[in-house]
């Protein structure tokens, strides 16, 4: 049970990294005109981040089985 | 050239496919070896999630507000971190009370309650009609702008209306007849159609290789990829504000959270992910891979979109094509008729995806928890006394998909043209948002009562209705405008998009605001002040307590009246048939260890409320409580009788925890008892041992000893000489059994730690020096050539003198037995290393043989055969030497290859004692 538990809280704690990942104000630092490559900054952000967030998600998912 | 016929038949050959991957799968699952009990299938499964508003509409909606589509697949991300706590729980309340649907699971929560599982019916088939009506009108739009190739018009130009609508009804028809062959060619007993999830995996792969497709084209074809796109798009300054859309706009950050929010509902609780993911869910397991493959299936559908409106936008500046097509006329303008109809493919995958899974989870929640309720409640239809209603069942289902998707179709003329594809999408996340605070409530909370339930959902859908639905329908023109500008009666307070004066937001924000506020407000403030009945209260805690159950008998506990076995067959029968119900009984009897129907069965508690779930499992909760009510006479039990069995459970399950405890330690101390056991069994044997040894070599001296005195004494005359030779013997006899018996104290005192040790600084070389002067005269006797290769000066060691003495005596007087007997040579060496003594004896004896190198140094250990060898020593002395060589730290041991000699060693770490 402590092993559902703790992995229980990890992803409560991904969660909440999360909604501060895309939320005001760390979106607000990313809302400017610059460009990463060409791309926007904000989308470059976006997606990177969000991409960033499903690899913790896998690994935190696929850890001790 | 695209012709219509084309396009139909390629749609149809399309459709048939999806038909065999189903019927196949189906088939298979009848055989027992199931295609989808896998992760990826589940995983992709769950990407009818995405729709044809996924497929067409985010590019129209990045088209308008650059990246204001994304919060519905980052919420959904987000809010599937919280699965593993959410999900899983729900899974495991599903399994366990055999639930059928999402109003099934919320029925089943408040009390079985019929009312509150029709109210939810009759929620989600509101809200989600906009959606199903968005499937119709992406399809036949596309379908519409497709058959114009290579001319681009758009549907609301082209001028054709009427043919048009033709198209959507055309749709919805045969979507209808598809979803019918689909989902109820059978009445599962576990309500799971396996072939229905293989085919919407298949679609999921479809439409992502369609959109990936067509998003590649864009980015890599037309332009030079990701960044191209965007500075070409910079470049013209209308398109360059989009990139920074949060910036001034008026509740911008707000908006964006709500959508968030919003989409976090929606991945849980539109029926159609409820459908898949939790009543489809075969294993609970799968949820480990699908937390983060969907996240990434949805991530890698996005990834085009922006890249595709940009595109858009500066392919069709005019503003004449919709941004909701674009995915579809781009390939359409560059002549790439083959991609265009794979675009079409894919946006008919994602629409088909989610009508199929929609309707079939909308009907049979409309069967189990509208109609059926209802029919059994009307008593002049004699409903209890039919025969066999599975018929009835699956006739119900079929009409209700019809009717469905006649309604979408109804949508879809009324108001389907007001809006754009996200918005209609968005109006059903609201709807169906509204779910959440009775179901998340309901597995957390156990105060949530049921009326608590219906007036938080009335409440929240009313407000769904008043500032969602009714604008929507104000603006195709069906109720007068007026509505949204004045408010009703010309009261401003109560304007439908501005209720109660806020503004500055959009429209979905405005009425997740309200709703929410009077939804949860509404639940929790009802709940707190009315009491809960029996019933929800032993629901409730089935619920929210789920993982502290065993079995799936958790519910029989609470039942107490009388049944009969064969009235209980008898409605199995009614439902599943007599074949299958003959298999549910066996089920039951196999469990219980009798056989059906051979033994009979008591119709007891358990046994009533195992039909009542295998029923639900086909009609819902609450109906089959119904059912199982006409047939079986029940004592109600009261509150306090089913908080006194709760109490007694939860008591019975700490007692449980202390007992396994207890017993954990009971048997770990049993493993320590039984090994200590072991310990003293082998002490107690070498201790036997040693004793037969000891006697057996204080025996051979002394038979020697009494044989010759025994001649002295009985023959006088015994010669002189002879007489000193008997006498030598006798003495020497004597001083070995002197000599052995000193060596078994000596040991006994060792083991037993009692020994005296002396502990000083030794200087090592001084005791090889001093034993070998003692030995000097025993060596030369024998011929013994000794060598003694001894540093300078050694550091001194921590040890006994005469301890150290003995064991280099012994060594030594070993030594001197065993070397070869004509050419005898003794080499003695003493090095300093790595803070440590190393003493070498080495001869030229026979040498000793490798599996004799530990032996040698146990108790009365001799080498050789002792029957025909005269033995040579006591068979302790290395024992001993060993011992006080360990004593002191070191290490003594044995090398030696037969025939080449042997050699002794030992070590003794330096140092003086402080």
């Amino acid at each position: 049970m402590s092993e559902f538990q703790s992995k229980g809280q990890r992803f409560v704690a991904l969660c909440m990294f999360g909604l501060l990942l895309f939320n005001y104000p760390i979106l607000a630092l990313f809302n400017f005109s610059g460009t990463v490559f060409g791309v926007p900054a904000l989308y470059a952000y976006i997606f990177a981040a969000w991409a960033a967030l499903i690899a913790m998600m896998a690994v935190v998912a696929e850890a001790d089985r | 050239m695209l012709h219509g016929s084309t396009i139909i038949f390629t749609s149809f050959a399309y459709l048939g496919l999806l038909f065999a991957i189903a019927y196949y799968a189906d088939k298979r699952a009848d055989a027992g070896r199931s295609i989808i009990a896998s992760p990826y299938i589940y995983s992709l499964s769950l990407a009818v999630y995405a729709t044809a508003w996924t497929f067409y509409g985010s590019v129209g909606r990045a088209a308008s507000d650059g990246i204001g589509f994304l919060p519905i697949y980052i919420g959904p991300t987000l809010m599937i971190a919280l699965w593993w706590v959410v999900l899983r729980k729900i899974l495991r309340i599903s399994k366990q009370n055999r639930i059928t649907s999402l109003a099934d699971f919320i029925a089943s929560r408040y009390g079985k309650s019929a009312l509150l599982g029709g109210l939810v019916t009759v929620i989600a088939i509101i809200g989600i009609l906009p959606y199903i009506s968005l499937q119709l009108k992406a399809v036949s739009n596309s379908f519409t702008i497709l058959v114009q190739y290579p001319d681009i018009i758009m549907p609301s130009v082209a001028g054709e209306a009427p043919t048009r609508e033709d198209t959507a009804l055309w749709v919805a028809m045969i979507l209808a007849a598809f979803t019918i062959a689909f989902g109820t060619r059978h009445l599962d007993v576990a309500e799971h159609h396996q072939g229905m999830v293989a085919a919407i995996a298949f679609e999921s792969l479809v439409k992502l290789l369609a959109f990936l497709a067509v998003g590649a084209f864009v980015t890599f074809g037309i332009y030079d990829g990701f960044g191209d796109v965007f500075t070409r798009a910079a470049a013209v300054p209308k398109l360059r504000a989009m990139m920074t859309p949060l910036e001034g706009v008026a509740g911008g950050y707000a908006n964006w959270v709500w959508l968030t929010i919003l989409s976090m509902m929606a991945i849980m609780f539109l029926p159609r992910q409820f459908q898949v993911a939790v009543i489809e869910n075969v294993d609970e397991k799968h949820l480990s891979k699908a937390i983060w493959l969907f996240p990434l299936y949805m991530l890698a559908i996005n990834i085009f979109v922006l890249p595709i409106a940009f595109g858009g936008l500066l392919r069709f500046p005019d503003g004449t094509v919709d941004a909701d097509t674009f995915v579809l006329t781009l390939p359409m303008a560059e002549k790439h008729e083959l991609l265009a109809l794979l675009v079409f493919i894919g946006g008919l995958s994602a629409a088909t995806g989610m009508v199929i899974v929609e309707t079939i989870a909308l009907s049979t929640m409309a069967c189990n928890d509208l109609v059926m309720p209802l029919l059994l409640r009307l008593p002049s239809l004699r409903l209890n006394e039919r025969r066999d209603l599975t018929g009835l069942l699956l006739g119900i289902r079929r009409g209700a998909i019809v009717l469905i998707l006649l309604l979408g179709y109804l949508y879809f003329k009324l108001a389907g043209e007001a809006y754009a594809l996200v918005s209609i999408g968005l109006i059903s996340f609201a709807a169906v948002a509204q779910f959440a605070p009775a179901i998340l409530g309901g597995i957390f909370w156990k105060g949530g009562t049921r009326r608590g339930a219906l007036w938080g959902l009335s409440a929240g859908f009313a407000v769904w209705l008043y500032t969602l639905l009714l604008p929507a329908l104000a603006r195709s023109g069906w109720l007068p405008i007026s509505l949204l500008e004045q408010g009703p009666f010309g009261i401003e307070l109560l304007r439908p998009l501005q209720l109660f004066g806020l503004s500055g937001l959009d429209q979905i924000t405005h009425a997740m605001i309200w709703s929410m506020i009077a939804n949860i407000g509404a639940y929790v403030a009802v709940s707190l002040s009315v009491v809960q009945s029996a019933d929800e209260h032993r629901q409730a805690s089935l619920f929210v307590d789920v993982f502290r159950q065993t079995g799936e008998g958790g519910g029989a506990r609470f039942w107490r009246g009388t049944a009969s076995v064969p009235d209980l067959y008898n409605l199995l029968a009614r439902f599943f048939g007599a074949a299958s119900a003959d298999s549910t009984f066996a089920d039951y009897a196999t469990a219980k260890g009798l056989r059906w129907p051979d033994d009979p069965l008591v119709a007891d508690a358990e046994l009533v409320h195992y039909v009542e779930v295998q029923l639900a499992g086909a009609i819902g909760a609450a109906s089959a409580r119904v059912m199982v009510a006409s047939v079986v006479t029940e004592e109600a039990l009261t509150i306090d009788e089913v908080r006194e069995i709760l109490d007694e459970a939860s008591q019975v399950v700490v007692y449980s925890h202390r007992l396994e405890q207890k017993s954990r330690e009971l048997e770990a101390a049993t493993a320590e008892l039984r090994e200590a056991n072991e310990r003293l069994k082998e002490l107690d044997r070498l201790k036997d041992d040693f004793v037969s040894t000891v006697t057996h070599e204080l025996r051979t001296p002394l038979t020697s000893i009494r044989a010759f005195t025994e001649i002295l004494l009985e023959d006088p005359d015994v010669e002189p000489a002879q007489r000193t030779k008997f006498l030598g013997i006798i003495t020497k006899e004597a001083e070995r059994l002197t000599r052995l018996i000193n060596q078994v104290l000596d040991l006994a005192k060792i083991e037993s730690g009692k020994a005296d040790w002396v502990e000083s600084g030794v200087d090592m070389k001084e005791v090889i020096s001093d034993t070998l002067a003692a030995m000097g005269q025993l060596f030369k006797e024998k011929g013994i050539k000794v060598e003694a290769r001894l540093p300078e000066r050694v550091s001194a060691v921590t040890a006994d003198l005469d301890r150290m003495i003995q064991v280099m005596l012994n060594l030594l007087s070993n030594a001197a037995k065993f070397c070869d007997g004509t050419n005898g040579w003794v080499e003695i060496a003493l090095a300093e290393r790595d803070g440590a003594l190393r003493i070498d004896v080495r001869d030229n004896g026979s040498g000793i043989s490798a599996d004799e190198h530990e032996a040698i140094f146990s108790k009365f250990h001799q080498v050789g055969d002792t029957l025909t060898d005269k033995p040579h020593g006591s068979g302790l002395g290395l024992h001993i030497s060993r011992q006080i060589v360990e004593h002191f730290g070191g290490r003594m041991w044995v090398e030696s290859t037969p025939g080449r000699g042997a050699r002794f060693s030992f070590t003794l770490p330096v140092g003086v004692p402080t």
